[in-house]
């Protein structure tokens, strides 16, 4: 905390989250830095998107902190940790169904707007220009997401690939400096795979914004991610680079059981 | 403009409330035409005249305060998702704020007395209240009403759905138990108590600025009967409420609220946070009963608390699922159908037993539906309250109204909005089928 350059953005220390007599995340630590993809890789019920629950405050874990900037925010409320310049997006996708494209963007800038309630009803001045101006930065990213032909669909309407894409512009949208992908290109075919991994490093190069990534595509993960931490049963079992991650034989054993582990170790040697 | 209307070039356009040129003119014309008939122009006044019979500016009159507790309503269920049946005991607090702030006669709150004395005869000094001008009581009707939803919102926003539904049931019960055991406050319970007047003052001069209750010439133009003037307040009120509910929901804290309706927890991870913006659409919507329950106390002159029991919440609920639930115009459409409704059928009823005498398919209908006398035995009686089996008039409303509701439940979950927008669509691909 003496330099602030040496700060990172995001550092989960020790953090164990129990629910009654399971333990879905024991004692995992990591850290962020700024402008870096950071994924989380394990196999189903490794306890990836509880650390993204526990991470928005969703679940308050019973041990460990979490520090945004070197300050803790445990303990504080879903929608301050947003406001502070944490977006996610969600495995099962969580957008505003009725709403339209645009007005699901459009609540993902909530946080960057200001205008309340009474100045809303009266709609002039200051909270029609707002509206206006915030409209236009939701264009930018429709823009970005080639979702134009979609603005005006109720968002229930659209395909799921499509749907995923809104759901990234809605966090997006949010500007924020760290972005949770849960799982996003769960359930897509090569092309649509292809399109977020191209929207996924567009992000991280042009916008600059830090993200974790949960995966279970490894071609994608291994590709993408600069570091990746690997989970099994909320152990933290691996964290290195890909190629650190790919060798390590615990994570082996863990993907493929721990005799395969033998064999692989032994056709490496 | 006209090649192309939705051709927009400006994001303004976008989010207008008439994005197309038919769609300000018909506005116009549909506005043109309520002032012409209020005016009571020969040709245009028998329209409504034909569906509503002679006093219809009376039930249309009646229906606009209950249009903006309407458009109430829709923020908090609609919009919002929180479906609560408290609704009326809003608008009873928004009535009783009104006629302590503005309800005739001196000596202040404590000189209130029931409209009754011993003798059980009706007693006329029983008027009580500040007697303050309207620019007062309106606002704080709704200020009120707003604060109280403030004060039983914590509670409401723990649960949801069916849970809160009937958590607010409990609202509407507590009214009504405090209107009986303060009659020197509620009123009689039956007959109620004297309701300030739709009248413009300054302060508590003797003539009003403005006076709505007495015929008259208007601005030394126009010479207006006092219903006539009545209506047309009534109908600028549900022209600036309509405008401000509207804004609202086209804008942040509209979008917040309806995320919240969709998916409160990506909602607060987005950062709209969930109590914050529960508490404020309750306060919200009651902020608008509170106006529409002090206008519907002050247009009909005598309500008392049973008037605010859970018959008119469920009026609401009956709105927004005929009208269609989150839409501004499936509020408006919903208020008319429900309201007018019983007038329609009551206007349709009576045309009928003119028709009994008479010959041809009308006259046949008649015979079969109507029982006008002791001999015949038609389903529905045109007495009020009728011996034996017939229904009367009344319940035959109520029986059309039930069948409607469970009818637009099952065919068009949208509502009357959705009729329109099936309609609309098919004209705009016209003649193509897609």
């Amino acid at each position: 905390m003496s330099d602030s350059n040496t700060t990172p953005l995001l550092e989960v220390d020790n953090i164990t989250l129990r629910f009654g007599g399971v333990t879905a995340i024991n004692d995992v630590s990591f850290k962020v830095n700024d402008g870096e993809l950071f994924s989380i890789i394990g196999p189903n019920g490794a306890g990836k998107t509880s650390i993204f629950n526990t991470i928005s405050q969703v679940y308050r874990p019973q041990e460990g902190d979490i520090r945004w900037k070197g300050d803790s925010i445990m303990g504080i409320r879903p929608d301050a940790v947003a406001r502070m310049g944490i977006a996610r997006t969600f495995q099962n996708i969580e957008l505003f169904a009725q709403m339209t494209v645009i007005d699901n963007l459009l609540t993902g800038r909530h946080i960057r707007m200001t205008n309340s309630w009474l100045a809303g009803s009266i709609w002039l001045g200051n909270a029609k220009r707002e509206e206006m101006e915030n409209r236009r930065r939701v264009e930018d990213i429709i823009d970005f997401l080639e979702i134009e032909q979609w603005r005006k669909h109720p968002v229930a309407l659209l395909p799921y690939g499509f749907q995923k894409r809104v759901e990234l512009g809605r966090a997006l949208a949010m500007e924020p400096e760290l972005l949770l992908l849960d799982e996003p290109v769960a359930g897509m075919n090569l092309e649509e795979t292809e399109d977020m991994a191209r929207f996924i490093l567009d992000i991280q190069r042009e916008l600059g914004i830090a993200m974790i990534l949960v995966e279970h595509d490894m071609g994608l993960v291994m590709d993408l991610a600069d570091r990746i931490m690997v989970l099994d049963f909320g152990q933290q079992i691996s964290e290195g680079t890909p190629a650190e991650v790919q060798s390590d034989p615990a994570v082996i054993s863990a993907y493929l059981g721990s005799e395969m582990a033998q064999v692989s170790q032994d056709t490496s040697q | 403009m006209y090649r192309r209307p939705l051709l927009r070039t400006q994001y303004e356009q976008d989010a207008a409330i008439f994005p197309t040129w038919f769609q300000k003119v018909a506005l116009g014309l549909v506005i043109l035409f309520f002032v012409l008939a209020t005016l009571g122009a020969p040709g245009i006044e028998a329209v409504p005249k034909k569906f509503l019979g002679n006093t219809w500016i009376d039930p249309v009159s009646n229906m606009m305060p209950l249009l903006i507790a309407a458009l109430g309503f829709n923020i908090l269920v609609g919009v919002a998702g929180q479906v609560s049946l408290g609704h009326a005991f809003f608008m009873g607090t928004g009535a009783y704020t009104a006629v302590t702030l503005g309800g005739g006669g001196d000596g202040g709150i404590k000189a209130c007395v029931p409209w009754h004395d011993e003798l059980g005869l009706l007693e006329e000094a029983g008027q009580c209240g500040l007697g303050l001008p309207m620019w007062i009581w309106l606002p704080l009707a709704g200020i009120v009403a707003a604060i109280i939803g403030l004060l039983v919102a914590p509670a409401a926003v723990k649960v949801r759905g069916l849970y809160l539904a009937i958590a607010t049931v409990g609202l509407v019960f507590i009214g009504l138990h405090l209107g009986r055991t303060f009659p020197e406050f509620a009123g009689d319970f039956e007959s109620g108590r004297r309701w300030p007047k739709l009248q413009f003052r300054i302060w508590k001069e003797e003539t009003p600025l403005v006076d709505f209750t007495e015929d008259g010439q208007w601005f030394g133009l126009i010479h207006l009967a006092e219903e006539q003037k009545q209506l047309f307040l009534l109908m600028t009120f549900v022209g600036i409420f309509a405008l401000m509910s509207k804004n609202l929901i086209r804008s942040r804290t509209g979008r917040a609220l309806q995320a919240i309706r969709d998916r409160d927890i990506a909602a607060e991870v987005m950062g709209v946070p969930e109590f914050k913006y529960k508490r404020l659409a309750f306060a919200i919507s009651s902020f608008y009963a509170g106006i529409g329950g002090a206008l519907f106390a002050s247009y009909l002159g005598r309500v008392s608390p049973v008037d605010f029991s859970l018959i008119l919440s469920v009026d609401f609920v009956a709105i927004l699922l005929i009208g269609g639930a989150g839409t501004m115009a499936g509020t408006v459409l919903g208020t008319v159908f429900v309201e007018l409704l019983p007038e329609v059928v009551e206007t349709f009823t009576e045309w009928l037993s003119d028709q009994l005498d008479g010959s041809g398919p009308a006259s046949w209908l008649a015979n079969v539906l109507l029982t006008s006398g002791s001999g015949d035995f038609g389903a529905i009686a045109t007495a009020a309250a009728a011996p034996g089996w017939p229904m009367s008039v009344h319940m035959w409303n109520f029986a059309i109204f039930g069948v409607l509701i469970v009818v637009f439940m099952i065919f068009e979950p949208l509502g009357l909005f959705g009729i329109w927008l099936r309609i609309r669509n098919y004209w705009k691909s016209w003649p193509f089928s897609y």
